[in-house]
Formats: structure tokens, C-alpha cells, sequence
């Protein structure tokens, strides 16, 4: 499914949720709590790797996925769909002459894997004519047959529909009691259970969980014709149903009074503080532009990592693969051998695939690598990229750092962002004690509307929650707020991040790249960072 | 087996229907081909071809509904495809904006199917991208592009009586081609539905041309510029507008639509006299399926005339709450236009900007669909009706509600395509006064 066909299943148009791609058939729920057993996927595995290894494969790799999605989808007092979506089958990459070769089939039989295998081939042995160096893999100690689930208390996929239906409806009730116009509220809850085999004797179960809870909130004032949208301030996790527990624990409030959250969501809470906040929006003043130092809240600043550092140091756009699409990246090779200054000396950021209740968390990454965690930036310098096996060498690396993905059985897997996050700042410091000291402040919370160029220069954030911050202290709520940046100035005038404590994620659940397109979903961690002397434009405008 | 013959078709859904014991219930059964290749950095990344076909069944009793598909077509797999959406139709929750399936249709055949397109090989693939790579190799350019091609078809049915069979081809080739030290960017695009109007050959051209055009690109300062927009550049702006011209939205008081005080603002003048877009799914360059996701017949549909809004898409759930008549939802928009080509746009601008492409489009404001985005690939500066020099790209703040009142000259219509718009699209080359730049970009 394309994202525009999404926007049609959920009925919501311009001013709503925009998110793409889902793939599979329907199904029914009880089919969602279902597993193929790992004897069988070690069977298939074995018939494409024997395969692929007769006719001419010096290497190959086998993912058997299946590919579970729930999506409850709500507006005000309706259900407007509840779909279960299954996509599954195996998908075959080798090496044959030094290129790589890729088929995939959902036909689960021995003769049609061969096939896929021996087809797999064929297109490699069929490239290598025209490719100008051949494959050069960095090594991978088999891991024999191993298996990873990501942590969760609640399996999603077991809570019952007619749970979830209730939660978004009890969540909608209490927005339109709390003065909201509408609301639309959504559950989004992926199992993918993948099965990886290669010629280096990896055979790598793993059962991977994510959850996203996202809504909108729309406050309508007919008299003047303004309105205004309020989005929730959930994160996507890799965590179970544990997440809508909303545990008192992970509440978390900022100056000014707004509510946010840990490693829990109550999204009832935060639904009727969003009909609150979004009928405050149609009376907000509107922001004077100029100058301001920004305090970002981590609901925010996640967006703002994840396009201006985690997407210029994929290695593939750096060297220009991307160079049709997504573009390339000013974080070139050169500034990395000169050690380029990205950031203030503040600025750490780190890349992983292991925080536990992220996104990005799984054991092996999608060619069998075990997953790690490594700086990006370090005290502000570039000091490395994110890799992938076949482009280790670039870098002079050993070994991959296991950003290698792909979002189905029949895509080629290829590099894609790790969790990319922002060091917490060693100094014991809150968002209470940070704002003290902005004498001429926006503080922002929540992810707006977004934008970067193809070499991550020049961006524009907007944001959920603006307040004015004057000499120490929030006056009052701004509306129509934008900030332009441009990356390396933005991240050199980072002058302080909160402590760990305030350490919180964001994330994508959808992050698009590669032509045909693929989507990733990836976490961000940070803590309330201050970034002096920022550009903030009014983005009111009049249609007469 | 992904291409079924209409008889073929029709066969597997009437099984499917004959098999319900629902109230009612309607199926579509879609497949095809896909073909691609990508190359970037001079060299073949990846190529392939993925078959696919689904039966998707649809049923209700009263106003619960369920739906379940099937890539198996054995009576076996069909008649288990029924009884699953049944089960699910049994314990879903009634949906008040329930409605019931659509009346017989009369479908008026488009012409979406091309032979030459669908007899596609991967050497044609192939060729297509050595198109590209080799002008670049000697050139010392650097190509990264995609071409894909598509044949597929759709058929839909459902318990009172209707049937629409239709197949459909397609392709779609992108290249940005680089200057080696990376100070120079070109882009070229071309959707068609018919590969014997494509030679890549020729259009790569447009791509070197503005690679080499676009090195050393001088800053201009930000603020407001008459543009001319490639048709390219201006389609992403006005696809997403077109998500506001849903009339429940609007007339729920949440789109640019809405009107003070409630309503919509239909049959409202808000654009240059100009303006004139309608959807027409026999349009001999942008033809799409004559039924809509509903399975209700298309029809040609004026959205603007001289400027005035004439159309807003009503569901068939708000149509019916409303008293309007449901139509056939648009799968194509056209933007008429005159005779001129971008060049000759060019030629009449005594002070100017040329964007070829536009990037990153993305919703700052509903209430004006204030959208920003940046240029990209190739923007330059006009003077006395000849480009004079490329400059560095810029970030706009723009709401095309605006654009379209500022209107200065409109050339003629080719099409277009956007990977986040639903609509094949004919867009002209436009003139554009006061255009709002808000950065510069460093980005090449």
C-alpha cells in the first residue's frame, strides 16, 4: 500500500497524519499470533543455500520473513477500520562473480526456493559484465543457530481487538469532552518475524515488536474559520502493549506546565491536554521572527537529529547512491579525514542498534551481523558513518556496524539509519535549570512539519508547542513558529544538553528511502538540548 | 500466471460472489508485472522484476464489514477467501458511516494499455540505464537513475451485477547526473504510459545539460521572485493541495476550503481566472482506470474553472449526509494551459528564476496550505529572456492557493508524475510572480 493510498484508508487528508507504505494480504487477527517453527525455516534455508552455492554462489544469505501489521483506525466516536495485513515468503541475495544477485518468492516449496536461488544467481552472474569492481564483504563469524526477540511484557498482537477498539475510544471520548472538534486516533502494531541463514553458518531466528500510537487532536473556531491541530506526544517503540500502560513513573512535566513521556504513554492524558492546547492555539500569539535561543524538548529534537545527522552520515548517500532520491550528503569523506567540526564540543552522538525499547533494537542486523553501539560525532567531530558489510573497506573498517535492513522478504536488504542519539550532557542539569538562563527563548515541544535539502544543509522544523521564554521563565504560549538552520552552524551552537535523567526517545516508524522505496523505522534519544541564536520565521500567512 | 485475460478474471470473482452468503459483497482481483533497474555512481546497483495478484473480498451483513484476500484463485482458496471475510465482517463493530455497495456501472473503456510498454525485457531495462551511463562516462558525469515499467490489470465485481475489467502499462524514468567534483547537478523525469514516446537517449541530454549549466552557482539573496516552474517543479506544489479539496474536511471547518462561519467554500472564485484543472479519465496522455477505489464510474470532472472552485470530493458516506450526488474520485488531474514551452516562457522574463525541480515538499500550515520545500538539480537565473547564470538553491515558504493567484504567463501541459501524489498529472510550465524564498541552501 502507498502512502496515498493510506491517507485514503483512513480518511484523513491535508493537515493529518502523512505516512506511507504498508504491504501485505489481510488476514485474520487470530493468524497474527501464529509462527512458522524454526526446524522448518532451517529446512527452506538450506535448500536456497545449497542451491545458490551449485550453481556458481561464492556467498549467499536467505531471510525468511513473515511480516505482521495490526492497524486500528479511529475518529471521534467510530472505528473506521480494523485491518490485519501478512506478507510472507524469502528473499535470496548472493555473490556470483564478484556481484551481487538478488530473487525472492512467496511460493514456500523446495523447488521454487532452488529456483529463486539458482534465479538469484543468474542476475549476478548477469550484472557482473557491467560492474566496475567486484564485492568486497567485510567477514562475519557465523553465529551457528541463535535467536533474539525483542523484550516485551505485552504482546501486542494477543491484546484483543476489541481492547484497542475501546482504549482509542475512551481516549477520543475524553479529547471531545475536553472541548476538542475532532480527533482521529490510530494504533499501529508490527511483528516481524524474521529467519536468516548464510554460507557463514549463521542461522538467526528473531522476533522483532514495534507500537505507535499516534492522534490528532483539531480544535475549529467557525466564527473566525482558524484551526488548529494538536498532535499527541507518544514516540514509536520497539516495546510491547506495556507502552499504553501509562505508568505515573515515566510522566514526565516540563516547565510551563506540558506533559510528556518516558517509557509509557497515557495517551487518554495527553489527549485531553492536546483539546486543550489545540483550542490555545487559536488565541496564541503569533511569533515576531528573529533570533532566538531554542530549548528543544527530546519530542521534538528527535526529527531534527534524524534528518541533519543520521541521515549525512549513511555511508551510501556520502558515496552517492542515493544521488537520484533521497540525495547525497555534505558530510563528505574528506571531512571526515579532517575531522570536521559538526557540532559544539557538547555534541556526542552516538549510533546503535541496541537501546532497549528502541526502534532500530534487534540482535543480528539483516545480513547476520550482531548489532552494536558507536559514536558518530564525538565532542563535536565527525568520527565515522554508518556502515554496512560490503562498504566496511571504504571506511578501513574490520568489520560492519550492522545497519543493513529491509522492510520485506522480497526487498534487497541495504544500509539503513541506525538509532542515532544525542548524548546526554554530563553536567547534572534539568529543563528547569536550563531555561533559567535563556534570556530570549522559544521553547519547542513535539514534532512539527519538517523539510531538509538532498545534501542536509539548510532545514525548517516546526513543532507541537511553542512558548515564549523571557528572562528565565515562559510568558506565554506562540503560534505560527518555524526555525531554518543550516546543519553544521545549527549543531555548533548547541550550548548545553540536560543530564540522563531527562533522556527520552522519538523515533520514525516509517523513514523512506531507495528506489523502489523502502520504510525503516529508527528511534532517536536526547535529552532537552539549547541551541543559541537560531532563525525563526512566522509562517502565518492570509488567503485574502 | 499474473496477467488474467477479462474472461479469466471474471470467472475467479463471480466464484467469489457466488460463494458469499453476506448481505452483499464485492471483490477486485489486481496483478501484474513490475520491472526496474537503478544505477548510481556510473554503475548497475540493483534491477529486478516482482509478479503479483491478489483477490481482495469484501462482504457485510447489515453494517459490518469484513474484508480478506487471497493470492491463491483454486475454488478450494476462493470459497476459504469468503468465509474468512465473512468471520471478520461477524465480529467487527458496526460501522455507523456504513455504506452499501455500489449499483451497476456503466464503465466507459480508457485507453491505459500499451503493447510496446508491456513487452518490456531487461535488456530494454538495461539499455536504458547504459543510456544514461554511457554519455556520462565520457563526459566525466556522474548518472544515478531508476526506470521502471509496469503491466498489470484490474477487475472488479460485486452482488449487483457490476463487472469492470481494464489493463493498464506504464513507466517512469528519473536520472540526476553530477558533475565529478560535485559542484554540478541536472535532473531530468518522464512518465508515460506508452515506452515507444521515451527515448532515453534524448533525455538525458536535459539532464547533462543542466549538470554542466549548474556548476558554480552564485547566491542570490532570498525573498520574492518571478519563477518560472518546470511542470515538474510545480506538480508537487498543486497534488498537495489537492488533499484539501475534501468536502467533509472542508465543510467540518478543517481545510483551506472551509468557509467562516461554516460550509465550503465551492463554486467560490480563489485563483487567477487562468486557472482552469479538470480529471478526465479518457484524457489521450493521462489516462487512468474509468472507476474510482470505490468502483464508482469516472467521469470528466471540472475542480477549477476560470479560477472558481467546482468541485470538492464528497465520499459517498457525505455525499449522501450532505444530499450531493457521489461521483467517481479523480485518478488524473489536468491543468489546461497554451502552446508555449518553458524556453519560450524564458524567452518573455526580463528578471527571473528557472526551478527545475522541486524537493522535500512538506505541510507547514493547513488553514493556507503554506508549503515549504527547496529547489534542486538546476536553478538559474533569467535576464532579459536568456538564462544568465546558475544560482544556489533556495528554500521556499509558498502556498500554491497563492501561487495561482499570482499567475503571469501559463505555457503547455505535459505530463507528470510525483511519487507522493495519487493523480497522473498534465501540469504546464508557469509563470509565477512574487514566488517566496525564504533561505539559501548550500546543497548541489
Amino acid at each position: 500500500m502507498e502512502r496515498r493510498d493510506f491517507l485514503k484508508m483512513t480518511g484523513i487528508g491535508l493537515g493529518s497524519l502523512l505516512l506511507p507504505a504498508m504491504h501485505g494480504r489481510v488476514i485474520a487477527a487470530e493468524a497474527l499470533l501464529t509462527r512458522l517453527d524454526v526446524a522448518t525455516k532451517k529446512k527452506f534455508a538450506d535448500i536456497a543455500l545449497n542451491a545458490a552455492r551449485s550453481a556458481g554462489a561464492s556467498y549467499c544469505d536467505v531471510r525468511i520473513g513473515r511480516y505482521l501489521r495490526q492497524f486500528v483506525i479511529t475518529r471521534e466516536d467510530k472505528v473506521q477500520n480494523v485491518v490485519n495485513t501478512e506478507s510472507s515468503g524469502i528473499g535470496i541475495r548472493v555473490i556470483a562473480k564478484g556481484t551481487w544477485g538478488f530473487a525472492a518468492t512467496s511460493d514456500m516449496s523446495a523447488d521454487a526456493i532452488a529456483r529463486a536461488a539458482r534465479e538469484a544467481v543468474a542476475i549476478a552472474k548477469a550484472n557482473s559484465k557491467i560492474q566496475a569492481k567486484p564485492v568486497e564483504l567485510a567477514p562475519v563469524k557465523g553465529v551457528g543457530e541463535v535467536s533474539w526477540a525483542t523484550p516485551i511484557v505485552k504482546n501486542s498482537m494477543e491484546v484483543p481487538i476489541k481492547d484497542k477498539v475501546d482504549l482509542l475510544l475512551g481516549v477520543n471520548a475524553a479529547a471531545m469532552q475536553a472541548g476538542a472538534n475532532f480527533i482521529n486516533s490510530i494504533l499501529f502494531l508490527v511483528n516481524e518475524q524474521k529467519y536468516f541463514a548464510s554460507t557463514d553458518g549463521s542461522y538467526i531466528d528473531q522476533d522483532v515488536h514495534r507500537i505507535w500510537a499516534p492522534m490528532q487532536v483539531t480544535a475549529v473556531d467557525q466564527k473566525t474559520g482558524k484551526f488548529r491541530i494538536r498532535a499527541g506526544l507518544s514516540a514509536p517503540r520497539g516495546m510491547g502493549f506495556e507502552y499504553l500502560d501509562g505508568n505515573k513513573s515515566d510522566r514526565v512535566e516540563l516547565p510551563g506546565g506540558a506533559i510528556v513521556y518516558g517509557d509509557s504513554y497515557d495517551m487518554k492524558e495527553d489527549a485531553i491536554a492536546a483539546a486543550k492546547q489545540a483550542k490555545e492555539k487559536l488565541t496564541a500569539q503569533t511569533v515576531k521572527p528573529g533570533k532566538y535561543d531554542l530549548m528543544l524538548d527530546p519530542s521534538h529534537l528527535w526529527l531534527t537529529i534524524h534528518e541533519s545527522v543520521g541521515h549525512p552520515l549513511e555511508l551510501d548517500r556520502v558515496l552517492g547512491y542515493e544521488a537520484n532520491y533521497a540525495g547525497t550528503s555534505f558530510a563528505t569523506l574528506d571531512k571526515w579525514r579532517d575531522k570536521f567540526r559538526y557540532g559544539s564540543d557538547k555534541v556526542t552522538i552516538f549510533a546503535d542498534k541496541v537501546q532497549k525499547g528502541t526502534l532500530g533494537a534487534v540482535g543480528y542486523d539483516d545480513e547476520g551481523v550482531k548489532t552494536q553501539r558507536w559514536d558518530l560525532i564525538k565532542d563535536g567531530i565527525l568520527v565515522n558513518y554508518q556502515v554496512i558489510r560490503d562498504q566496511a573497506h571504504i571506511l578501513g573498517l574490520k568489520e560492519s556496524q550492522g545497519c543493513c535492513y529491509a522492510d520485506s522478504w522480497s526487498s534487497v536488504q541495504f544500509q539503513r539509519m541506525a538509532n542515532v542519539s544525542l548524548a546526554p550532557g554530563k553536567q547534572a542539569m534539568s529543563p528547569h535549570d536550563m531555561i533559567k538562563d535563556i534570556e530570549n527563548g522559544i521553547y519547542i515541544i513535539g514534532d512539527g512539519s519538517f523539510s531538509i535539502d538532498q545534501q542536509r544543509y539548510n532545514a525548517q522544523f516546526g513543532g507541537q508547542l511553542f512558548y515564549e521564554i523571557k528572562n528565565g521563565k515562559i510568558t506565554q504560549p506562540l503560534e505560527d513558529v518555524a526555525y531554518q538552520m543550516r546543519t553544521p552552524e545549527f549543531w555548533n551552537s548547541c550550548a548545553a544538553v540536560c543530564d540522563e535523567k531527562d533522556y527520552r526517545f522519538g523515533g520514525s516508524f516509517f523513514d523512506g528511502k531507495g528506489q523502489p522505496g523502502q520504510v525503516s523505522a529508527v528511534s532517536h534519544g536526547s535529552s532537552t538540548a539549547r541551541f543559541n541564536g537560531a532563525n525563526v520565521i512566522n509562517t502565518a500567512r492570509s488567503l485574502g | 500466471m499474473s496477467i488474467y485475460t477479462e474472461e479469466q478474471a471474471k470467472a475467479i470473482l463471480d466464484k467469489a460472489i457466488k460463494a458469499s452468503k453476506a448481505d452483499q459483497c464485492s471483490a477486485t482481483l489486481n496483478g501484474g508485472f513490475n520491472g526496474n533497474i537503478r544505477y548510481a555512481l556510473n554503475s548497475v546497483s540493483t534491477s529486478g522484476r516482482v509478479s503479483d495478484c491478489d483477490l481482495a473480498v469484501e462482504v457485510a451483513f447489515g453494517k459490518r464489514v469484513g474484508t480478506a484476500t487471497t493470492n491463491s484463485f483454486d475454488d478450494a482458496s476462493i470459497e476459504a477467501v469468503v468465509r474468512r471475510a465473512e468471520e471478520l465482517a461477524r465480529l467487527a463493530p458496526e460501522n455507523p458511516e456504513f455504506m452499501p455497495t455500489i449499483d451497476k456501472q456503466a464503465y466507459k473503456a480508457s485507453s491505459t494499455f500499451s503493447e510496446k510498454t508491456a513487452a518490456i525485457t531487461p535488456e530494454y531495462r538495461a539499455s536504458v540505464a547504459a543510456a544514461c551511463i554511457e554519455p556520462c562516462r565520457k563526459d566525466k558525469l556522474v548518472a544515478a537513475g531508476f526506470f521502471t515499467d509496469s503491466q498489470a490489470f484490474s477487475a472488479i465485481a460485486n452482488s449487483k451485477g457490476n463487472f469492470g475489467y481494464q489493463k493498464t502499462s506504464g513507466i517512469d524514468f528519473t536520472c540526476t547526473v553530477r558533475t565529478e567534483d560535485g559542484h554540478g547537478s541536472g535532473w531530468v523525469a518522464r512518465n508515460l504510459g506508452d515506452v515507444s514516446k521515451f527515448d532515453a537517449k534524448s533525455e538525458i541530454q536535459t539532464a547533462i545539460g543542466k549538470a554542466r549549466g549548474s556548476v558554480d552557482a552564485k547566491a542570490l539573496e532570498p525573498g520574492k521572485y518571478t519563477v518560472i516552474m518546470e511542470p515538474a517543479a510545480s506538480a508537487g506544489l498543486i497534488s498537495f493541495m489537492m488533499f484539501g479539496f475534501d468536502a467533509r474536511q472542508s465543510d467540518e471547518g478543517r481545510s483551506f476550503l472551509s468557509k467562516k462561519g461554516g460550509g465550503n467554500k465551492l463554486g467560490e472564485k480563489l485563483f487567477d481566472e487562468r486557472v482552469t484543472m479538470y480529471a478526465d479519465p479518457w484524457d489521450e496522455q493521462a489516462a487512468v482506470l474509468p472507476w474510482d477505489n470505490d468502483g464508482l464510474a469516472r467521469e470528466r470532472t471540472p475542480i477549477i474553472t476560470k479560477g472558481k472552485v467546482e468541485y470538492l470530493q464528497y465520499s459517498r458516506y457525505w455525499a449522501q449526509k450532505q444530499g450531493k450526488k457521489a461521483i467517481g474520485q479523480p485518478g488524473n488531474l489536468i491543468m489546461v494551459g497554451g502552446d508555449k514551452s518553458t524556453m519560450d516562457l524564458v524567452k518573455g522574463t526580463k528578471k527571473g528564476v528557472l526551478v527545475t525541480r522541486t524537493w522535500y515538499i512538506r505541510l507547514v500550515d493547513p488553514q493556507t496550505v503554506l508549503l515549504t520545500g527547496l529547489t534542486r538539480d538546476g536553478t538559474f537565473y533569467i535576464e532579459d529572456g536568456e538564462i544568465k547564470y546558475p544560482i544556489k538553491n533556495f528554500r521556499f515558504n509558498e502556498s500554491p492557493a497563492i501561487m495561482l493567484n499570482n499567475i503571469e504567463e501559463i505555457g503547455k501541459p505535459v505530463r507528470v508524475a510525483d511519487d507522493e501524489s495519487p493523480f497522473v498529472m498534465m501540469i504546464p510550465p508557469l509563470k509565477i510572480r512574487d514566488f517566496t524564498f525564504t533561505s539559501l541552501s548550500d546543497a548541489v
